[in-house]
């Protein structure tokens, strides 16, 4: 019983992980209608900014966590400033090429300046081992992981439903013309909320370099998991992909776990059977445009 | 009709003679050529690097000349993909002439390019890849790295003797992982040791978490692992994470999981794996240790086990230069290399002239703390290890 327990949160915290990642996706993706698939890119800058100040310049995990989230924010605006947006108007086909470019320039890159063998960034002592817990084994990091991202998926949920920045953004998203007709500045909604997503996308990569890896790899080796986030949870809110990370989360972790030969296949087949049954995602709106 | 036949034969005589003409002088003055084909960029990149750190060593140290011809290296990038690595060897042996073909990142890379070797007789030297089957690709192929067997299976021995009775594995789904699980297996069960819980992870497995939980579940006295050596430190930190370290569970397995060129970052939660290999770099002989140094000054990093294969197999090349006195025939190389016994950073080795495989020591060692770094110690030794992976005949 106590495994089952530990299983289910192991689970949870690999979904909320995996949702952390993915959420700037589904932001460009459902929001904006752009297909971005560097978006691995940045969760990998994120890990790689982290790594370098924890282990290079001694800062704290804790600091340097932010600055994660700032640095792959402010090359996620740089680069919509200077490229990705002449690309807003262009074929999906056309933002596939250009993204996946994006990728292989950033692997290449971080393969040259880093070298390619993975990278581990030293952690406090206190996020070290497990806590027992009424005899359920809980993994400190994985604690601090399901708190980070729990929180911050409230604060998402808030600001996007209650500010007066997330009903731009919805109104900019519905109808950009009428929008921008209405005074609302939509390029600079746009550049803030990719911005936005980029940076999301660089505290997810810090937070996973101790569970997934950190390699130069890593954008093209994850690509596949945010899309399915994205794809099972549908686009048009941040609760599909939340609920879809966790789903897919505990399925991929109990998988493994009791069937073990299985294992890999479990995460493919929850998306394939969600698809057949709502071919817009969990919460998908029926094709707008 | 017949004048054409003659023109033809004329000129097929005149070619044949201007070939001959640039070919007997060639022998002389020119210089040895070798096509080292490793995978400098791609996932493997380290393994290509270490070896092409170990030949330029070797190089500064011994110079570039023996038995009055100079060396002369050709470095090729493989990325490890196997279509790479057979056009590459075709372009260096037909356009290049080299007489050598080294490296070999990784097996298909090797075997790829093992048809090329027999038919072009030119000596292939496996500097890397450590499948048992390679050598039986090419009467042309010599290898100065490891087989996994040799590993593998004295771990299985060494934990059989060592009071360890019930193994839980846990390998990656890949041919040189089942290879390991296997002669494991093997060796272990047949000393007595029972194995009690066997899981294949996916090679590209984001989380070791969930086939951790089961081998905790599973209470062995011992976990065998096979990991790519890049997941080997995600692999450490989440046993620990777990309070694997604390349930007495010990971790062994082949030494590639515990490369001295990861070792150090893996953090604390290495501490106490017991490997078998064939390299460490603390390995305690006065020349590893002017190797070592060397090695540090000049690329600024710990050589691996990657590094030494390299190291030999420039050594080989040497010397069976030396032996054939600077003549570059395939055959007479090959001779020359069979039976071929020296003192590497690693130990006594040789050539098995039968197989043309390595004979290495094997050692077993533990990650301890040395001058604040993490080291493989070795603890015990079984000599002079032949490979017992080779197709029974």
């Amino acid at each position: 019983m106590t495994t089952l327990f530990t299983i289910l949160f192991d689970g949870v915290a690999y979904g909320m992980l995996l949702f952390v990642l993915a959420c700037g996706l589904a932001v460009t993706l459902g929001l904006m209608n752009f297909v971005n698939l560097a978006h691995g890119a940045f969760a990998m800058t994120g890990g790689y900014v982290c790594a370098v100040l924890v282990n290079q310049s001694g800062w704290p995990f804790f600091a340097a966590l932010p600055l994660a989230f700032v640095v792959s924010a402010a090359i996620g605006v740089a680069l919509e400033r200077s490229l990705y947006r002449h690309l807003y108007t262009r074929s999906h086909l056309d933002q596939v090429l250009f993204s996946v470019g994006l990728v292989f320039m950033s692997v290449a890159a971080v393969d040259y300046i880093m070298g390619s063998s993975r990278i581990f960034i030293k952690l406090p002592a206190a996020l070290e081992g497990q806590i027992d817990f009424f005899g359920v084994g809980i993994g400190r990091y994985r604690l601090m992981i399901i708190v980070i991202c729990g929180l911050l998926t409230v604060a998402l949920q808030l600001v996007l439903a209650r500010t007066r920045f997330g009903s731009r953004l919805r109104a900019a998203v519905d109808d950009p013309r009428a929008a921008s007709g209405l005074g609302i500045n939509v390029p600079q909604v746009f550049a803030f909320t990719f911005a936005f997503g980029c940076g999301l996308a660089g505290l997810g990569g810090a937070l996973s370099a101790e569970i997934l890896g950190l390699d130069p790899y890593f954008p093209l080796k994850f690509m596949i998991y945010f899309l399915i986030v994205v794809t099972v949870g549908g686009s048009s809110s941040i609760t599909g992909p939340f609920l879809a990370s966790l789903l897919l989360g505990i399925g991929d972790v109990a998988g493994k776990y009791y069937v073990p030969k299985m294992g890999p296949f479990v995460i493919y087949t929850i998306m394939i059977v969600i698809l057949i049954w709502r071919p817009n995602g969990l919460f998908g709106r029926t094709a707008t445009r | 009709m017949s004048i054409r036949t003659d023109l033809l034969s004329l000129a097929a005589t005149g070619i044949a003679l201007a070939v001959a003409a640039g070919a007997a002088p060639a022998s002389a003055q020119e210089s040895v050529k070798i096509g080292l084909i490793l995978p400098m960029t791609g996932g493997q990149a380290s393994t290509g690097k270490q070896i092409d750190n170990a030949v330029k060593l070797y190089m500064q140290q011994k110079g570039d000349t023996v038995a009055g011809r100079k060396i002369e290296i050709i470095l090729k990038d493989d990325g490890a993909v196997p279509d790479n690595t057979k056009r590459i060897a075709q372009e260096l042996i037909v356009n290049d002439k080299v007489n050598f073909i080294a490296g070999f990142g990784v097996t298909p890379a090797a075997l790829a390019a093992a048809p090329l070797a027999t038919q072009g007789k030119i000596p292939q030297i496996v500097m890397a890849a450590g499948t048992s089957i390679i050598t039986e690709r090419s009467p042309y192929i010599v290898r100065t790295s490891f087989t996994l067997a040799q590993s593998s299976t004295i771990i299985g021995d060494w934990a059989a003797k060592n009071g360890i009775k019930k193994v839980a594995t846990l390998t990656s789904d890949y041919a040189p992982g089942n290879d390991a699980l296997n002669f494991f297996k093997q060796n272990f069960t047949a000393g007595g040791g029972e194995i009690v819980e066997e899981v294949k992870v996916p090679l590209a497995n984001p989380d070791f978490a969930p086939f951790l939980q089961r081998m905790k579940d599973a209470k062995p006295d011992a976990m065998f692992v096979f990991v790519p050596a890049g997941q080997g430190g995600n692999f450490m930190k989440q046993f620990a994470e777990r309070g694997l370290d604390k349930s007495g569970i010990k971790v062994i397995g082949p030494g590639d999981v515990m490369d001295d060129d990861l070792l150090n970052n893996m953090g604390d939660a290495a501490l106490g794996a017991v490997t078998a290999h064939l390299y460490s770099a603390a390995h305690p002989s006065a020349m590893n240790k002017e190797f070592v140094a060397a090695y540090k000054k000049a690329f600024n990093s710990r050589p691996g086990f990657m590094a030494v294969g390299g190291y030999d197999g420039i050594h080989l090349i040497y010397e069976a230069l030396k032996k054939t006195g600077g003549k570059t025939d395939g055959d007479a190389l090959i001779a020359a290399m069979k039976g071929m016994k020296w003192e590497s950073p690693r130990g006594p080795i040789s050539i098995d002239p039968e197989t043309r495989d390595i004979v290495q020591n094997i050692y077993i060692r533990k990650v301890e703390k040395v001058d604040g770094e993490l080291y493989n110690v070795e603890f015990a030794t079984f000599e002079a290890v032949k490979d017992s992976g080779k197709t029974k005949k």
